[in-house]
Order: C-alpha cells, then structure tokens, then sequence
C-alpha cells in the first residue's frame, strides 16, 4: 500500500538562509503524527512547502503514490490535500454556513458555474450542514464568521479543512490562541476524526501531542531531529535538552 | 461523513429546526425581493415625470450600467481598479469607428461588437495584471488605460483625438424606433440594455462563481488552500466586467451621438469609482443609487455653482467614507432593520414586551429617515421639474413636510418589524 504523504529529502532557503534542510518523513493512510520542535524550527514552513504555498528548492512529495511537488497549490488541494492555517484563515465576512458551502462548490467544481444559483443545489447545503453538525456548529451557521468568539472561528477553520474530503490533513496549532477552558473542544475533534484520514498535528502541548499521536517527528532548525513513538521521544534525553534548552544553547552532540 | 458527533446536543428538535432555518436562508437569498422592483419603478416613472429630461436621464443610466461593471469587480472580487475607463472606452470607440469608418450603423449589434472587443481587452491585460493585487494592480490598472489612450491619441487621424468624432449616425434601434429631439427612445433603448445586462449581472452574482469571488475579496489565501483556481476565476470576471463596461461605453457613444478620446481619461475611471463607493459596492445597488446621487448632485450643483460645484460632491464623498463606509445603500439597509438589536430578525427573542421597545432605537432610525426625507425635499425644490404637486417641490416650507414624511415613514418601517416579528417568532434564541 502506498502511503498518504511521502516527503523526500525537502530543502528550502530565503537566500542565504536554509529554513528546511533536508527533511523526510512518510504518513501511512490514517496515520497520527505530530511534529513538533521549538519556535522558529520551521514547522510552518514545512506545512507551507507541503501544500505548495511554497515551492522547495529540491527534495519531492508524493501524495497517495503521485507526484505532486510541480503542482500549484490548487492542485494539490484538489488532490485531497488539506490544512487549517495557524492564525485563522476564514471569509470572515460571509456567513459559517457559506464558508462551507463554497469549499464544497470549489471541491466539487460547481463554482465554474456562472448561471445556477448557488443557492439551489440543496445537496451542497445538506452536505454543509453536516459538517457543521459534526462539529456543533449548526446554531452558528447563519452567523457571520467575524462574530463568533475565537475558538469556535478555530472550528470553522477545521470544518472548511473536512469539506474539502481530504486524504491528509495538516493541522498547523489547531488550539493557538483558544482560551485552555475551551481548547478541550477543538481537541476532542481533532482526537475524532476520520481514522481514514492521514494527520499531520503541529502542536505545542504535550499533553495533546502524546494523547494524539502514534508517531512524533522532532523539527529542530529545519532539520529532522529525531522520529519515533510518543515514548521513544518523551525517552529521549536530547529532545528534552533542545526543548529546555531553546532560548539558550542546544545542548551538546546531535543525534 | 467525515466528522463524527462528539457528543449529543441540546436537543435534536432544536438543532433540526437550526439546521432547517441554515438551509431556507440560502435557498432563499437569490430569490427577486419586492424591494429590488423599486428602481426601476422609479427608471419608468422617470421617464412620465420628466419628460423633457431624458437626455440626461440616458446619462444616469449609462453610468449605472458602468458602475455595475465595477461592482462585479471592486465589490464581489475585490479587484482594485482605476483603469476601468479603458473598457468603457474600448466599447464606445467600437460602435463610434464602426459608424464613422466603417459604416456599420446597427445599434444593437453595435452592443455586442463592443461587448466583444472590450472583453478582448480585458481578458488580455487582465491575464497579466491579475497576478498581482493591492498597490501594484492599482499602478497597472491605470498604466493600462493610459497606454490605451495614447494609442489612440497617436493615430488621431482615426480617432478624430481629443476633438472626438461628432455626428455619428445611428440606425433606429430594432430598425423601428427612430431617435427623438428629447432622447426618449435612447432612455428607453439604454433602460433595455440595463434591464438585460443586470439580470444577467445578478444571476452571475448568486452563482457559486459570484460566491467564489467573494471568498477570493474575503480570503485569497484560503481560496488557494482549498483549491481554487484563483487566477482563472479573476480573469473570468474580470473580462466579463470589461464586456459590460464596454456595453456602457458603446450606449454612450449612441446616445449621444459623439464620442472624444476623453472617455478614457482617468476622470472617467475615478468618477465611477466614486459613484460606486457613494452607492455602496458589492451589492448590485449600489450602483444604481450612486450614479444616480452623483449625477443628479453634479446636474444641480453645477447649476447653482458652476465653478464650485465638486465642492458638495466631496464633501458627500468624505461624509461618506467616514461615517457609512457600506455606502448610501448600507445607510437605507440599516434602517430597515432595528438598530438596538445588534443582530438581525432571526435572533429576535420570541416575545416583543412593549414596555422593552428600545424607542431610542427607533428614534434614531427616524432621523436618519428625517436626513433622507430633507435630502429629498432638498433635491425636489432645487430640481422644480415636477409640476404634479407644485407646492411639494417649490415651496420652501415643504422641506419640512419631506422630512416630516421620511422621519414618520422609518419609524413606521421599525415598528412594523416590530409587530411582525411578535407575529412570527416561534422560539426564544438567546444570543
């Protein structure tokens, strides 16, 4: 069986600096991984090189077997390649329900359509409103985005993410900014998803990273620090140093 | 389905009755709302009130028509522009070289000639500008339009330059309506061509390609990340708002029966950027009221002060951009809806106590009705065409009356809501 994602030997540089430096790492299907590393490691950069924001100076991707590291962005998304962004990326001004219904429009391709009125496909709106089910969201549907309180704008983040039917999905700090009293709630969906969907987690807390995930990939200045399973990496005396010692040195000798 | 329930909600009834009310609001909103007759009700009683106006009346619409095309871009893609003159130029140098050289006279197929070679334009520049946006598009936009008038400034022997092409001749349109001295037909022939173009305008609006451009104004990064084909869909609108802009350039050209290089001017394109800013962009509208606002303002002030006259329509536009950024339009969509209640109809409590009425809320919406009441009052008298109720539009006193009426008439609209709100509420819905 192919696996979801597969990332080769990926670099990137802004000119003189390398902010991704040979990175590798494979998502089986359903696979749970987070990867986490101290800030500026460059974990948004990797999502962001993943999904095609940006472009890799070398290295490739393939996606359930193909390769798509010369793809647009777009394609890649139509290629059931999702992502929730780390500060919120929403239509604020239209309403939950519509933030919905136009990612299954442009899913589906209904939104090369100039004449029937978005309105009048009543499969596209039942379909909306069962993502925002699952995800509470109905009695906010007619809301716009900009009124609801952050967390629950961090849920649309993740409902539009689901619309798009994807085969991997990129979490990029689904909790950031929640307050700790209603982050339960974000994580409780992230802990529900569909066991079919392959899930990258960029996540700061611990406690959520080791309750979510099979595997844990350590980013440390761009590179691959070290992978393995929860108890390996909560084992490990060097990821313990890198992660105290991030606003100081970084310990001694680098696995 | 993708997601799983979490956990039960409040309530399986409450929840159906959301998801219920979620999915009517949708499959409503594209519906004709009795509201969207009013303007051309008005277009149509213009043309029995003033009837020696309709030269001008022609030039209203005219300007709606270009106005809309920039709302399909400005307002529904967020596409920002100064350079939109170039296509209504493109459309009105189309019909006024095809009869000045060609001698190509028919009207209506003068429409779609110009439709077409103004979407040319617009598809071909607007392939290469549209990759970039902000400050950048802005520069380019008006690049563009400049270099089209050079050119056409550069073979003037063509153009006739800046001293234009007077004198065009037209046929009658359909071959049966003949032109008049007091340009009747032409403001019947420019209301059919704005009637045509909006609905179609309107069906592209509603479409889940007019919802795809608001999510590209709203959040092009998003667009991109749930896999939009971002650049294509610009370019589609943008081409198909250069063809209706071109439409209103080659009604220009008809209806006045000259044409000079001056449409292309930057002049052009900032005016009906104004227009539509006065009006309110991004919902249809808009339009309709700014061209007409600012028109009618210019006719008015121009009279009463020729040298001085743009004084009042900045002072419009500054009041405007300051204090309802949504535009005229967005003025007279608030005072339909009850300003303390924060929200809209739907989160109305069930039951309306009166001794709650928030009339400090309806208070404020009648003065705004009483603003738009001495506007109108004001307008009238100045204007003095109407000979139906004289008094109402030569007597001073009857400023009052208007704004008496337009005060009366809110508070009527507010505490109608009211009522019909008591009427048909089904549930309380805390906020």
């Amino acid at each position: 069986m192919t696996a979801a994602l597969e990332v080769e030997g990926l670099n990137r540089s802004f000119g003189a600096l390398q902010v991704t430096h040979d990175v590798s790492l494979t998502l089986e299907r359903g696979a749970r991984r987070a990867l986490i590393g101290p800030n500026g490691a460059g974990k948004t950069t990797l999502v962001n090189l993943i999904t095609g924001a940006l472009m890799p100076s070398s290295g490739s991707i393939r996606l359930n077997g193909e390769d798509i590291t010369k793809l647009s962005q777009e394609e890649r998304a139509r290629r059931g390649l999702a992502r929730t962004f780390q500060i919120n990326q929403l239509f604020r001004g239209l309403t939950v329900l519509e933030n919905i219904c136009m990612t299954i429009g442009e899913r589906d391709g209904h939104c090369n359509n100039l004449w029937r009125s978005a309105g009048a496909r009543r499969v596209v709106i039942d379909e909306a409103l069962d993502h925002l089910e699952s995800l509470r969201l109905v009695d906010d549907a007619l809301k716009e985005v900009r009124e609801l309180p952050y967390g629950r704008q961090r849920l649309v983040e993740i409902a539009i993410a689901l619309a798009q039917k994807p085969r991997v999905l990129l979490l990029d700090e689904p909790a950031a900014g929640v307050p700790s009293s209603e982050s339960h709630l974000i994580l409780d969906v992230v802990a529900g998803l569909d066991p079919d969907i392959a899930v990258l987690i960029i996540e700061h807390d611990m406690d959520v990273v080791f309750r979510f995930a099979q595997a844990i990939t350590v980013l440390v200045q761009g590179a691959v620090f070290t992978q393995g399973t929860p108890a390996e990496i909560m084992a490990n005396e060097q990821v313990k140093a890198v992660y105290l010692g991030q606003d100081g040195h970084h310990g001694g000798g680098h696995g | 389905m993708a997601g799983n329930d979490i956990s039960s909600g409040p309530g399986n009834a409450g929840r159906a009755q959301a998801r219920h009310e979620a999915a009517e609001f949708l499959l409503r909103r594209h519906r004709f709302r009795p509201a969207e007759a009013l303007p051309w009700l008005i277009a149509i009683a213009a043309f029995f009130v003033f009837p020696d106006r309709m030269t001008f009346g022609s030039q209203v619409l005219v300007m709606i028509l270009f106005a809309i095309s920039l709302d399909l871009i400005l307002g529904y893609a967020g596409i920002v522009t100064l350079g939109h003159a170039a296509f209504f130029g493109v459309g009105a140098y189309t019909v006024g070289l095809a009869s000045a050289r060609l001698g190509w006279t028919e009207p209506i197929s003068g429409l779609f000639a110009a439709a077409i070679m103004a979407a040319l334009a617009g598809f071909i520049s607007g392939w290469f500008l549209l990759r970039y946006r902000g400050l950048t598009l802005l520069m380019l936009t008006l690049a563009t339009a400049i270099m089209i008038l050079e050119t056409g400034n550069f073979r003037s022997d063509i153009t006739g330059g800046y001293d234009g092409m007077p004198g065009l001749v037209f046929q009658p349109v359909l071959g049966m309506f003949e032109y008049d001295l007091y340009g009747r037909t032409n403001y019947l022939y420019a209301l059919a061509v704005l009637a045509v173009v909006f609905f179609f305008v309107r069906r592209i609006v509603y479409s889940p390609f007019g919802q795809a451009l608001t999510g590209i104004r709203e959040n092009v990064r998003r667009m991109h990340a749930i896999g939009s084909p971002v650049h294509r869909r610009l370019v589609t609108v943008y081409t198909i708002a250069a063809a209706i802009a071109g439409v209103a350039g080659a009604l220009f050209t008809q209806t006045n029966a000259y044409v000079t290089l001056t449409v292309f001017d930057f002049d052009t394109s900032a005016k009906v950027l104004v227009m539509l800013i006065l009006g309110g962009t991004g919902r249809l509208y808009g339009a309709f009221i700014g061209a007409a606002v600012y028109l009618i303002l210019e006719d008015h002030l121009s009279k009463l002060s020729p040298t001085f006259w743009q004084f009042g329509i900045g002072i419009l536009l500054l009041v405007t951009v300051l204090f309802a950024r949504r535009g005229i339009l967005g003025v007279i969509e608030d005072l339909g809806r009850f300003r303390s209640w924060k929200g809209r109809i739907r989160m109305v409590p069930g039951r309306i106590v009166w001794s709650n009425v928030q009339w400090k809320g309806i208070g404020m919406a009648a003065f705004d009705g009483a603003l738009i009441g001495l506007a109108v009052g004001f307008a009238a008298n100045v204007g003095r065409t109407n000979l139906l109720w004289s008094w109402f539009v030569t007597e001073p006193l009857s400023v009052l009356a208007w704004t008496a009426a337009g005060a009366a008439l809110v508070a009527a609209i507010n505490i109608g809501y009211l009522v019909y709100a008591e009427r048909s509420a089904t549930g309380s819905t805390p906020r």
